[in-house]
């Protein structure tokens, strides 16, 4: 008899995830990022944030399909279309890098998809042209280096030596740091992309008189400059937006990282349970600890499985309003979207420390709290 | 600004010094055997990540150097074996195309192997800090380093090849591969140990090299192209051509990304200055390069095509 | 015989080339043709590289140069017409366009001044330092176009509507494909022409022979130059189409992968001979499609792949299944 009753309760179960799942159609997104090549690291990180976030919820109506972009602007657009054409995605979302984002994104929002940025989130999508179907989970490219310019006046610096290399997302990080710094600029210089060898700029910065040094170099780029940096012996503090120093390569630059303070909109120690377990439960599942990419994969399938229990994705503008509401736990606490679809948030302030053997980042204050991004107020949608 | 000038000139040469240790396997490997090798950046590669794990096992940068040598030697004798010996023969292109293949295969399995993170290798203890030099500057130990290592291999290549049985041996090959094959030499395994001898440097260039950037997959292409301007600049296959095409690569790169802004900056607002100055001055070694290419169409030293 | 044979396999590969988008077209798989139409671009490109690579024993490490230079030509082109900006206004104001057929003139002509003055340069070295010396020109561009914001910088250019074509729909896929497959047939009969032309002759001389040339009154530097200008004008008309099949031109175009990427079709279908750029780039494309999404370390075995066709077929795909050519 007992065996029966729970026979009935799952029947009946079963009836009522059936009844749910007749409801809702499925949902199939696609994911363009990068998984090949020099920067595989990021978009590795991105995807398995995402896809951890996918298989706790375990939706079985949400169904990802997944390819690398080699970072090459025009593979990401065939691959765009091989899922728009082909694999009929109703949603786009994992690129990593601006210059394949404004490859992609125009064209696939052209097309009635919605697109969910996971990191690239360029000024031209952000103000005039802001799209209804267009939403950034990360920030808004300028942010991290304008909440580094706030912190640098928080500071009394006022002779900053500014670096970045000599391209769009270079030109924006310096303007964006200028943006809310107040002193004085000592020295400027753009770099080569790619350059591995900093003794000239050092030298320079050395011979500036600067009292701090403002840095956005991504990549490999920020690992050589830096390990060059504490080699010189010239110790003028450096501040630097998170993806510098962000997890996935401070192993790589060693000590010589620490101390150094750069701003981000997540870290491993906000303070709040979500965050606790999505930096557990991703340390469980992958053995190392989440990068910022992780964090804003893992809440970009969050806000999309939150949008999915709210609406039909075939009903665009309820699906759309569900995704605005925003209604879901997010690792960085809590979550608003502007009116130009990029987050409103607080931007903090880290330090790198050791925690044990491994290198880390710590929140030591708040950069900008409720920061508006500069150009939400040009986009009218 | 005098100091700094000499300081920026100090690095003009350490950087050409940096260069020359990752062309001159380059450009001994392209003299005798006549072989474009665009895999040379991967062995760089090997070398750095072979490095950046042993140090990191063993705590000892030194036993990683030794480690990063053997395991690009190693590496160049399995690919020459395998690959390389059936090029020797063939046209220019097939070897563009072998060695291109062999890049995505040593990026991908490196990345296979140790994940799509950059590894840590730091400067060993021994190389650390920093030395005031005359006129008051602050000069790290370990680009003093690089300078002596770099001049080091350059002797002891110039020794090898100008007083040694293998150095007679090489130039013979490079003068006429029938020739040696006559007098009764093994010409296959003096073209291994070539290649491995190139390897090597090349291993050995990215251990010393990556102490100071990202040991991280695909670090050695854009090293790879720089290597190509230097042997090409100083023309192929000569050690002496390579040392000095190095050396004026590494003058002008550093000196325009730090002269051509402040000069523009005279004729223009500073701020069109640096970023014009800049986007010059990264394309101005290839400016160099063709301007010596139109003077001097086979290289400063090469032999005359 | 074996010429038969070579006939053959073009004639089958055309007929695929065609028939594979038609059939897609009728099952409704859309992205298959923009896929086809890819390869029919990169042939293109192929096409124009082999004319100097294939024939005239020019070893260009710098196509992509003109591949970039005509996809800049079509951006440029079109985001000036979009947001109504004349490109000049002095001597006299000339207006951006989004028809085709004023972007593939424009590509033509600037291809071939930059070939022109590239060329007279590179033309003085040979063999491994015209490798060097082209890509040295290649990564000249490549680096300007990133640091110049202009145009977009690294971040490129999107032109948000296909460029037009009198008649015809381009922005459905089969109409695209179908402009792109008609240059694709126009500049194969060309360099198929061009290479029994008195030229051609000429040309193959000049590779041979620098010296037997001159004493019979030919000058080998004016032909090659020549050679040398219609090979990156060809590499530039399919760099305007490639901007338009992705509605989008970045420096990447002018990278020297892509330099690397053009060679690699030429070779593995199979250096000089005519339809060796189609079969490569088919080979590479489908490649690329099956591997890519199947396995996050794809480029390993796509390298290996070409390491065995690079050691053990060669004369390439068509010379595998074509056998050695027969020499005229």
């Amino acid at each position: 008899m007992k065996g029966n009753k729970a026979t009935v309760a799952a029947v009946a179960i079963a009836a009522l995830m059936t009844a749910t799942v007749a409801q809702a159609e499925p949902v199939k997104v696609g994911m363009i990022t990068t998984l090949s090549g020099g920067g595989a690291g990021l978009g590795i990180d991105a995807r398995d944030g995402f896809m951890l976030a996918v298989k706790q919820a375990g939706n079985s109506d949400l169904e990802v399909v997944i390819e690398d972009d080699q970072q090459k602007p025009d593979i990401a657009v065939q691959l765009a279309d091989k899922m728009i054409q082909s694999e009929k995605v109703d949603i786009l979302t994992g690129i990593i890098w601006s210059n394949l984002a404004m490859a992609v994104v125009p064209s696939a929002i052209a097309q009635d998809k919605f697109y969910l940025s996971v990191n690239a989130a360029p000024s031209q999508l952000a103000g005039k042209g802001c799209n209804k179907n267009y939403f950034s989970v990360s920030y808004q490219n300028d942010n991290l280096h304008e909440a580094a310019g706030g912190y640098a006046s928080s500071q009394g610096y006022s002779k900053t030596f500014v670096m970045a290399p000599n391209y769009p997302a270079g030109t924006d990080s310096i303007a964006g740091f200028k943006r809310f710094y107040y002193g004085d600029i000592s020295g400027e210089v753009y770099t080569k992309l790619g350059q591995t060898d900093y003794a000239a700029e050092i030298a320079q910065i050395r011979a500036s008189g600067a009292d701090s040094v403002f840095f956005f170099l991504p990549g490999g780029m920020g690992i050589a400059f830096m390990k060059q940096y504490a080699q010189s012996g010239v110790d003028i503090p450096l501040i630097g937006p998170a993806f510098s120093l962000d997890q996935g390569i401070l192993g790589a630059i060693g000590d010589a990282a620490l101390g150094i303070k750069n701003t981000s909109n997540w870290s491993k120690d906000i303070d709040n349970a979500t965050n606790k377990a999505f930096v557990e439960t991703f340390q469980a599942e992958y053995g190392r600890l989440p990068s910022i990419y992780a964090s804003y994969g893992f809440d970009t399938a969050n806000l999309l499985l939150s949008a999915m229990e709210k609406a039909d994705v075939k009903d665009q503008d309820a699906f759309r309003e569900a995704l605005r509401a925003a209604d879901f736990n997010s690792v960085r606490g809590k979550f608003i979207f502007g009116a130009n679809h990029h987050p409103i948030q607080d931007i903090y302030v880290r330090e790198v420390v050791k925690e044990g053997d491994v290198l880390t980042n710590k929140i030591v204050g708040m950069a900008i709290a409720d920061h508006v991004d500069a150009y939400a107020s040009e986009c009218t949608m | 600004m005098f100091s700094l000038f000499l300081e920026q000139m100090l690095n003009g040469f350490q950087s050409g010094v940096m260069l020359f240790l990752m062309a001159s396997g380059l450009t001994l490997v392209f003299g005798v055997m006549g072989l474009i090798n665009l895999a040379h950046g991967s062995l760089y590669m090997v070398g750095a990540f072979a490095c950046a794990v042993v140090a990191a096992w063993t705590g000892s940068f030194w036993l990683g150097l030794v480690a990063s040598l053997m395991a690009a030697a190693l590496a160049g004798v399995l690919v020459e074996i395998l690959v390389i010996r059936r090029l020797y023969r063939r046209d220019h292109l097939d070897q563009v195309l072998a060695t291109f293949a062999l890049i995505l295969i040593f990026s991908e399995g490196t990345r296979w192997i140790f994940g799509s993170f950059p590894l840590f290798l730091n400067v060993p203890d021994l190389l650390a800090g920093t030395v005031i030099l005359p006129g008051g500057a602050q000069y790290p130990i370990f680009r003093l380093a690089i300078i002596a290592a770099g001049l080091l291999v350059a002797a002891g290549l110039f020794l090898l090849i100008g007083k040694t049985r293998l150095g007679t041996r090489i130039r013979a090959g490079e003068a006429d591969r029938e020739m040696i094959a006559a007098l009764g030499i093994n010409i296959d395994r003096l073209y291994t140990v070539v290649f491995a001898l190139g390897a090597a440097l090349a291993g050995l260039a990215g251990a010393f090299v990556g102490t100071t950037q990202s040991v991280q997959v695909g670090m050695g292409e854009p090293v790879l192209i720089l290597a190509f301007v230097v042997i090409v600049i100083g023309g192929i296959g000569s050690i002496k051509g390579a040392l000095i095409g190095s050396i004026l690569v590494g003058f002008t790169d550093t000196m325009g990304r730090f002269l051509l802004p402040l000069a523009l900056s005279t004729v223009t607002d500073a701020s069109s200055a640096t970023s014009i100055g800049s986007a010059l001055a990264s394309m101005l070694i290839y400016i160099l390069m063709a301007l010596v290419l139109f003077l001097r169409p086979s290289g400063l030293f090469g032999a005359k095509a | 015989m074996i010429m038969n044979r070579e006939t053959i396999i073009n004639s089958v590969l055309a007929a695929l080339l065609i028939a594979i988008p038609l059939v897609a077209q009728a099952m409704g798989e859309i992205f298959i043709i923009t896929l086809v139409t890819k390869v029919a671009i990169l042939a293109l490109a192929g096409v124009g590289l082999n004319i100097a690579l294939g024939y005239g024993g020019l070893v260009s490490f710098g196509h992509a140069a003109f591949f970039g230079i005509g996809g800049y030509a079509a951006g440029i082109l079109a985001s000036h017409a979009l947001n109504y900006q004349p490109i000049a206004t002095w001597p006299f104001e000339i207006s951006g366009s989004t028809q085709m057929i004023v972007i593939w003139a424009v590509a033509l002509i600037a291809s071939a001044l930059a070939a022109l003055v590239i060329g007279a340069i590179t033309l003085r070295t040979s063999g491994v330092y015209f490798i060097m010396i082209t890509l040295a020109f290649a990564q000249m561009i490549y680096y300007f176009a990133i640091s110049w914001p202009a145009y977009g910088g690294e971040d490129g250019l999107s032109i948000y509507v296909r460029n037009g074509f009198p008649g015809l729909n381009t922005l459905d896929p089969i109409s695209f494909f179908a402009i792109c497959a008609v240059l694709l047939a126009l500049a194969l009969w060309f360099s198929a022409v061009l290479v029994r032309s008195r030229f051609g002759l000429a040309l193959h001389g000049a590779r041979q022979n620098d010296q037997r040339m001159k004493s019979v009154g030919i000058a080998p530097f004016r032909i090659k130059l020549t050679a040398f200008v219609i090979s990156a004008m060809i590499t530039g008309l399919a760099g305007a189409l490639y901007a338009d099949l992705n509605r989008f031109v970045s420096p990447s175009m002018l990278s020297w992968h892509m330099s690397g990427e053009i060679m690699v079709f030429v070779i593995l279908g199979g250096v000089g001979r005519l339809f060796g750029p189609v079969a490569g780039a088919g080979l590479y494309i489908l490649l690329e499609h099956l591997l890519g999404g199947a396995f996050d370390y794809w480029q390993l075995p796509l390298g290996v792949l070409l390491l065995l066709v690079v050691l053990f077929a060669r004369g390439g795909l068509i010379g595998l299944l074509a056998g050695e050519r027969k020499h005229a």
